[in-house]
């Protein structure tokens, strides 16, 4: 059957809520009674609280309590009460819990009152003292401590193949170089919130900023003792993550506390200098040794990371996976180590690793490209990964050839000229250059469950989340087009503890993971629908089987014979039946563990670069994507617009500069922390290459949510070398290192 | 332990005019615009992102020009007319600012679109913009994590040409 909705530019299904603003957020349920909480954070890095005196603030008439961990409530002992389900291994930092800092701004205390107003004030009056101990923030002072954990988050190191440093130095051609990225901040717009519904009988119902409400719940659960049944978590619409909710964050502890003590609602909103205190991606720094032949044959890659943690969990990603996922090179080594500091712990962040490993290895690869005398793009194309050397496979699809032939035409590659510094208008260098990027296209198990009311209304539910992805819209989609509906005639349900389990909405794995569920359970509603048409007497569809049936238009009708049919609606009214419901659970199949699945992107930059004063301008962008099939191409084009947009951010501007003295970051705000403007965004297409995948997951579709911003930073980092022959290999590229 | 009134903070009568009903409101003095509307009022759609002027989800239209409601106390703003995202549709009929920013899927998680969308209306009065990069200028004190500016800056050259069509 030709695709009615799938696949189709259909706008939002959510958009005339956010428009209008009636899309409810965390902070804005309105709920009977509500009190207000506001954290005071601590002012050292490291050391003992002596003694919190809040003795003021509680004279203050509306004040009703400052929980500190002195008087909070008795919490859970283990560590793996406090493990939600994105902890890495150690030992998560747990709120209030005795009197010693473990990071600057860690939260200290929670004053509660009747207004907003009045707790921000009263928090203000609070006052702390400290036994200050050294503390260490240093990266660099760190980085000859570095250590391999026990256990990885990430995928581990694998053993080294060929013999890489005998490669290296019988190369014709090398380079060795390091590459460094700052530490940078999520800065969602939406802040991190939660508004605790306390319902008067131990049961609360929690509306949280998180990437999954399943986490939420089960982190509630584990640290207070509560039961499935006494906490419900929402969260309809999340205002953007990033990752920064996929770890529960510390305002949902605190309202929660609150709630449970003061027996009254609480609502806990972070303010911007807070949304530095918590997860952010790690500083990172690798060191890049690279070898080819004099014809350009990749043959010795050494590739080792450097990435900050905290003291009490460690932290990885896959940062060194690159080398073997997009080229092949039969000399490899690669390690990756974890540099201890007095920080929180760092957290996923769009693209995880692959941003960071990504933008190093793609400079490296532009820097060997030029020592070799070769095209950028010719380079890679000649070194092409025609499998997944670190799981030895072969990949299900991979159609980044496509992508750089269509990206190089739309963007005009073949008028480059090679030398630096070789292309100008008046003042302007121009530049040009190019990298490529991978990402995993993963399945994880989940579940839903369909509804079909007497009205023909289908309701499709899951516990997934919707942070401005679309799930919404493509999950709706995929409903549709299951049973032959119309896309208003569908509505989907997510952000919700207590619906089908959904794992969290990250990794870019949701349309892979839940569509994959939704189409299972309205497959298995259409068998039901089947089975109760043969039950109405004279039913002509007596003995059809489901594979001779076909769902179209609202109605069901024999694939060989279209005037054999019968209303959705009809198969229940005619069974007295006021609806009809499917539940399913989905898993990856154990085919797609024989290949290797990842989506591709090949991305073309140019930039403009004032000869004197070093700023720099992105003027073009073209990101070709090999992402599977295309569920709904406006917004997956958004997602990949976003991608380019964060790429930008990476390469030119975001950095959470550490103040040493204090161990905190000290650009704590939104004008000290740069993230792109409209102005910084000038002429950007994505361009989506076809890709059939029929291993990767029953829908085909990869995944959209990372790839777009791997291949950035480094396209731009490699266009800024071009425009003026200067290699940055710290970013943010900013002006100061250009002039 | 003995309770003070919080004496310091007053309450001031003042007369709003918002989505074209006026009401008698009283409130505290170090209550800012945008949490009186999200708070006091549930005019949740009017959004905080930052609480600094430095984000602009607070945009709303205060006499019909754009300003961030966060750096504005309630009490400053006695007789004025404030029209936020709420305000702008007409019965079911969406501003046609609105129906664009759907149409251009110019947002991704909706948290910074009404103030995105009463800039757009607030730029197009102010009538400085002639060029796409006016347009992307004068847009930026709106930002947009999700990163949605290419489609934003549609909308608003589709609103502009609106309005010299008028």
């Amino acid at each position: 059957m030709a695709s009615e909705v799938i696949g189709k530019p259909k706008n939002r299904v959510d958009g005339r809520k956010k428009v209008t603003g009636q899309a409810r957020y965390a902070a804005e349920f309105s709920v009977p009674d509500l009190t207000y909480g506001v954290v005071v954070n601590s002012a050292i890095a490291r050391g003992t609280i002596k003694s919190i005196d809040a003795s003021e603030a509680l004279k203050l008439e509306g004040v009703l309590q400052v929980f500190t961990h002195e008087n909070r409530t008795k919490l859970a002992y283990y560590d793996k009460s406090y493990q939600d389900m994105d902890a890495p291994p150690g030992s998560p930092f747990r709120p209030l819990y005795n009197n010693q800092v473990q990071f600057n701004m860690q939260p200290i205390a929670l004053v509660v009152a009747e207004t907003y107003e009045l707790a921000l004030y009263a928090a203000a009056l609070v006052k702390v003292e400290y036994e200050q101990a050294p503390h260490e923030t240093k990266f660099a002072a760190q980085r000859p401590y570095a250590y391999e954990p026990e256990e990885y988050k990430s995928t581990p190191p694998p053993e080294p193949w060929g013999s890489p440093e005998e490669a290296l130095k019988n190369a014709a051609h090398t380079i060795t170089e390091e590459y460094a990225h700052p530490s940078q901040h999520h800065n969602p717009i939406e802040m991190h919130a939660s508004t605790v519904h306390w319902e008067g009988d131990g049961r609360i119902t929690v509306y949280d900023k998180i990437q999954g409400a399943l986490n939420s719940q089960k982190y509630v659960m584990g640290i207070f003792g509560l039961k499935e049944e006494e906490v419900r978590v929402l969260s309809p619409f999340v205002g953007g993550a990033f990752g920064s909710g996929l770890r529960p964050q510390y305002q949902l502890f605190m309202a929660v506390m609150a709630a449970l003590e003061l027996k009254r609602s609480v609502r806990v909103v972070l303010t911007r200098p807070q949304m530095f205190s918590f997860g952010h991606r790690p500083k990172t720094v690798q060191r890049l040794s690279l070898g080819a032949s004099a014809d350009g044959k990749l043959q010795a890659v050494i590739h080792e990371a450097y990435a900050e943690t905290s003291r009490f969990e460690d932290y990885s990603e896959d940062v060194i996976i690159w080398p073997g996922v997009l080229y092949n090179c039969d000399n490899v080594k690669l390690s990756h180590k974890l540099v201890g500091l007095d920080v929180y712990t760092p957290l996923d962040m769009r693209a995880p690793g692959g941003t960071t490993g990504i933008f190093a290895l793609e400079c490296a690869i532009d820097e060997l490209s030029y020592k070799v005398g070769m095209d950028p793009m010719e380079f890679r194309l000649k070194n092409y990964a025609e499998k997944d050397q670190i799981e030895d496979k072969p990949f299900s699809s991979k159609e980044l050839r496509e992508c750089y032939r269509q990206g190089a035409e739309k963007f005009g590659w073949k008028n480059r000229k090679q030398a630096p510094r070789s292309m100008r208008e008046g003042h302007q260098l121009i530049g040009w250059g190019v990298a490529n990027g991978a990402w995993e296209a993963t399945q994880k198990p989940a579940s839903a469950k369909a509804v079909l009311a007497l009205n023909g209304q289908l309701t499709v539910s899951s516990a997934t989340g919707d942070i401005g992805t679309g799930t919404y819209t493509i999950m709706s989609q995929i409903a549709a087009e299951s049973l032959g509906l119309a896309l208003d005639k569908v509505e989907f349900k997510l952000g919700d503890s207590s619906l089908p389990k959904a794992p969290l909405e990250g990794g870019s794995w949701t349309a892979s993971s839940v569509g994959s569920a939704v189409k299972k359970v309205c497959n298995k509603l259409g068998e039901k629908l089947l089975e109760l048409a043969q039950e109405i007497e004279g039913s002509p569809f007596k003995n059809v089987k489901i594979e001779e049936v076909v769902f179209e238009g609202g109605r069901m009708h024999l694939k060989n014979n279209s005037s054999t049919a019968i209303a959705l609606t009809e198969i229940l009214s005619r069974n007295k039946t006021e609806s009809l419901q499917a539940e399913a659970d989905s898993e990856p199949s154990d085919e797609q563990e024989n290949y290797s699945r990842y989506s591709h992107s090949a991305v073309f930059v140019e930039v403009k670069v004032d000869e004197d004063l070093g700023t720099v301008k992105v003027t073009r962008v073209v990101s070709a994507i090999a992402g599977g099939r295309i569920l709904n191409p406006k917004t997956a084009r958004s997602q990949i617009l976003g991608g380019i947009v964060w790429g930008i951010g990476m390469a030119m501007e975001e950095y959470s500069v550490m103040d040493n003295q204090y161990g905190r970051f000290m650009n704590h705000d939104l004008a000290e922390y740069h993230v792109p403007v409209n102005a910084d965004v000038h002429d950007v297409e994505v361009i989506f290459v076809e890709e059939k995948d029929e291993i990767v997951n029953p829908i085909g579709a990869k995944g959209l949510g990372e790839i777009g911003i791997v291949s950035v930073a480094p396209a731009i980092a490699n266009a800024i070398y071009h425009a003026t022959g200067k290699r940055v290999r710290d970013l943010p590229i900013t002006l100061d290192k250009l002039v | 332990m003995e309770k003070n009134t919080t004496a310091s903070v007053s309450k001031e009568k003042i007369s709003l005019t918002i989505n074209g009903t006026e009401q008698q409101l009283e409130v505290e003095v170090w209550t800012t615009l945008l949490d009186l509307l999200r708070e006091h009022l549930q005019l949740t759609g009017t959004k905080k992102g930052c609480d600094q002027g430095q984000c602009g989800a607070c945009t709303i239209l205060l006499d019909g020009n754009r300003i961030n409601s966060c750096l504005s106390l309630a009490v400053m703003h006695d007789g004025s007319e404030i029209t936020t995202i709420e305000g702008l549709a007409q019965g079911d009929e969406l501003h046609p600012v609105q129906q664009a920013f759907i149409d251009h899927d110019a947002f991704q998680c909706g948290y910074c679109t009404p103030g995105q969308i009463c800039s757009t209306i607030g730029l197009i009065k102010e009538g400085k913009a002639k060029t796409v990069d006016d347009i992307r200028d004068l847009m930026s004190g709106n930002i947009c994590r999700c990163g949605a500016y290419s489609n934003i800056v549609k909308v608003v050259q589709e609103a502009l040409e609106r309005s010299q069509q008028a």
